[in-house]
């Protein structure tokens, strides 16, 4: 069957995408952002705490993560929750130890199940970021509105209830979302989303309550990303970290303030043959002068007062 | 369907005619990236579907933007730095999109070929016209934005018809990086008019490297340099052709922009590399080399 003469047609060929949430923009070619006391680059370090339910259902898609076995899947689910109960703890030292402070994207099912944790982030002034109702809680292309607000609501709600905080930063479970993700959490106040992957600095994206920005949150510098599916092993993983830093770092002389940001999952990155590798990189950025660790709603606050 | 694609005899990589590239180079260097286009949204194809969630899959759309924002940049200055142009894979609706993007291969002197219009239209299912019409969009539309004749071709999301090289050929175009089959050019069997491959290479991809074959950033540098080191020794008896095909998406990422520039400056600081792009090596090629290539394949076939 020959394909339709619209196959050949392009109605969205124009200057700038090919939609309308953000302007088409050059890093390279914008004003210098600064960061507080002339720091070159604000380092952002996103842990995620995430809880995989057992009765899974997978869909529309599973996220990067989840349960493989039959139920019930003890093997994963627990392996998942030891990020929760023990590989959160050993970062959180080495934060500690280095004086670095993180945002924390947060299923609202493990403030939920473990208030301990929101005041272990409190405790430290860090910024809890909404991350979902939990990792089975996905937004998609077709799921109905009505459902995905309430999602939302949920997610967002019960965060502020059991930490207190504002909570202005989301991250879509799978970095996921639908046509009206953006619009709907917006609407609950949001301020910044963290699951888009094109750029290293903040920009501004539409919604329909406003504009709020896009987060750069590393898909790539991402602990899962590079053990678990590239198979790399902990060295390379903390070169990785290191060269990521050493070019934006080089960069901030003359292109202006830099972002690193670093995701973190405990899950993976927590296990005891593996920290030592983080804590290494994290030393080597932490050393640098004019590096400022911050959560990103204070980086945010910084790029738009430096007029980004 | 044919067991065979005819579109290539065959002749072994010993006691071919002997290749000799200008300046009596060893071997012709070129880097190929690829600057591309993925819609949010695309029409779907029956006959191929990349898998992917549910439009708008805002990550994979997001990461390929990436490239055009920030990584096509970064790559640009370590190809600078090393002096290697360019022979852009180009998606040619980034003329329309990024057109910054095209001014800043103009300035460089670096050749635009096309990789289709965008990465996200396939050509599988298209009628003789339907691909006539797209190979002449992005004539037009190079012609139009660069001033350049359009003289190579990698297919869209590398998806080809059984036509393909023929329409490529019928429209003077004069290489496909599409056959994966040689370290050297070679003719390419088409209806009318003359097509030759170049070799683009799997192998250096830097999407093959890092998302198929899982290397880290440092062991790409070590496989480019160990695949030009063995391509520069061969080509002492006869000119070889290593080609790095990049993504700004991947290359163009800080964690591995280093490791490319410090490859690309290894090759440069070389004797006897021609650091050419694909256009110099087909017209070279076909000045040179076809007749006796085209003699020597249909000598060995007739054995």
């Amino acid at each position: 069957m020959p394909l339709p003469d619209d196959y050949l047609k392009y109605p969205l060929r124009r200057h700038g995408m090919d939609q309308d949430r953000y302007d088409w923009s050059i890093l390279f070619r914008r004003k210098p952002v600064t960061w507080p006391q002339d720091a070159r680059v604000a380092l952002w370090i996103v842990p995620l705490l995430q809880w995989f339910p057992l009765n899974q259902t997978g869909k529309p898609f599973k996220a990067p993560g989840s349960l493989e076995r039959p139920y019930p899947d003890y093997r994963y689910y627990s392996h998942r929750d030891y990020g929760n109960r023990v590989g959160i703890f050993r970062i959180l030292k080495i934060l500690d130890r280095l004086e670095l402070k993180a945002s924390v994207a947060m299923n609202a099912a493990v403030a939920r199940r473990y208030p301990f944790l929101v005041e272990e982030v409190n405790r430290r002034d860090y910024e809890i970021i909404a991350h979902g109702v939990d990792m089975d809680h996905l937004h998609y292309g077709g799921l109905d509105p009505k459902k995905e607000k309430a999602q939302v609501e949920e997610a967002v709600t019960t965060l502020r209830e059991i930490s207190g905080q504002p909570v202005s930063g989301w991250l879509s479970p799978g970095r996921s979302e639908s046509d009206n993700t953006l619009d709907l959490i917006a609407a609950e106040g949001i301020e910044y989303v963290c699951d888009w992957a094109n750029d290293d600095l903040p920009y501004p994206i539409r919604t329909a309550h406003g504009e709020i920005h896009a987060m750069p949150h590393s898909l790539e510098i991402d602990d899962r990303l590079i053990l678990l599916q590239y198979h790399h092993n902990e060295d390379a993983y903390a070169q990785q970290l290191i060269d990521q830093f050493d070019t934006l770092y080089a960069e901030s002389e003359n292109h202006g303030g830099r972002i690193m940001a670093i995701t973190l999952h405990p899950w993976v990155i927590g296990h005891p043959y593996r920290v030592k590798p983080l804590e290494r990189a994290l030393t080597h950025i932490a050393e640098h002068k004019g590096v400022w660790s911050a959560t990103g709603a204070e980086i945010l606050d910084a790029f738009k007062k430096s007029g980004g | 369907m044919k067991s065979d694609p005819e579109l290539y005899g065959y002749l072994p990589y010993i006691d071919r005619p002997k290749i000799t590239w200008p300046g009596g180079a060893r071997v012709a260097f070129w880097v190929a990236p690829n600057i591309e286009f993925y819609e949010l949204k695309p029409p779907s194809n029956p006959t191929w579907t990349p898998p992917g969630r549910p439009a708008p899959d805002i990550l994979p759309y997001s990461h390929k933007d990436y490239g055009n924002r920030a990584g096509v940049w970064r790559m640009m200055e370590a190809m600078d730095a090393a002096g290697v142009r360019g022979s852009v894979s180009l998606n040619v609706a980034l003329c329309d999109h990024h057109p910054e993007i095209i001014e800043a291969c103009v300035e460089r002197d670096w050749e635009l070929f096309s990789h289709g219009i965008y990465n996200t239209r396939f050509s599988y299912e298209m009628s003789e016209a339907q691909e006539s019409e797209m190979i002449g969009d992005a004539i037009e539309t190079v012609r139009k934005y660069s001033g350049q004749k359009l003289d190579g071709w990698l297919a869209p999301a590398l998806t080809n018809t059984e036509r393909t090289m023929d329409l490529l050929a019928a429209h003077d175009i004069k290489y496909t990086c599409d056959l994966f089959h040689d370290d050297q050019p070679q003719p390419v069997k088409v209806k009318s008019g003359r097509l030759i491959s170049i070799p683009y290479s799997l192998e250096m991809n830097d999407i093959i490297v890092y998302n198929y074959d899982l290397s880290t950033p440092r062991h790409y540098e070590t496989v480019i340099k160990a695949q030009f080191d063995q391509l520069y020794e061969e080509g002492g008896e006869s000119g070889t052709v290593m080609c790095i095909p990049t993504h700004p998406f991947l290359v163009g990422q800080p964690h591995r922009v280093k490791p490319f520039a410090d490859a690309l400056q290894y090759i440069a600081n070389h004797e006897n590399v021609w650091v050419t792009t694909g256009r110099e090596i087909a017209d070279y090629y076909n000045e040179h080399c076809y007749d006796a290539f085209e003699k020597a394949t249909a000598e060995f076939e007739s054995r």
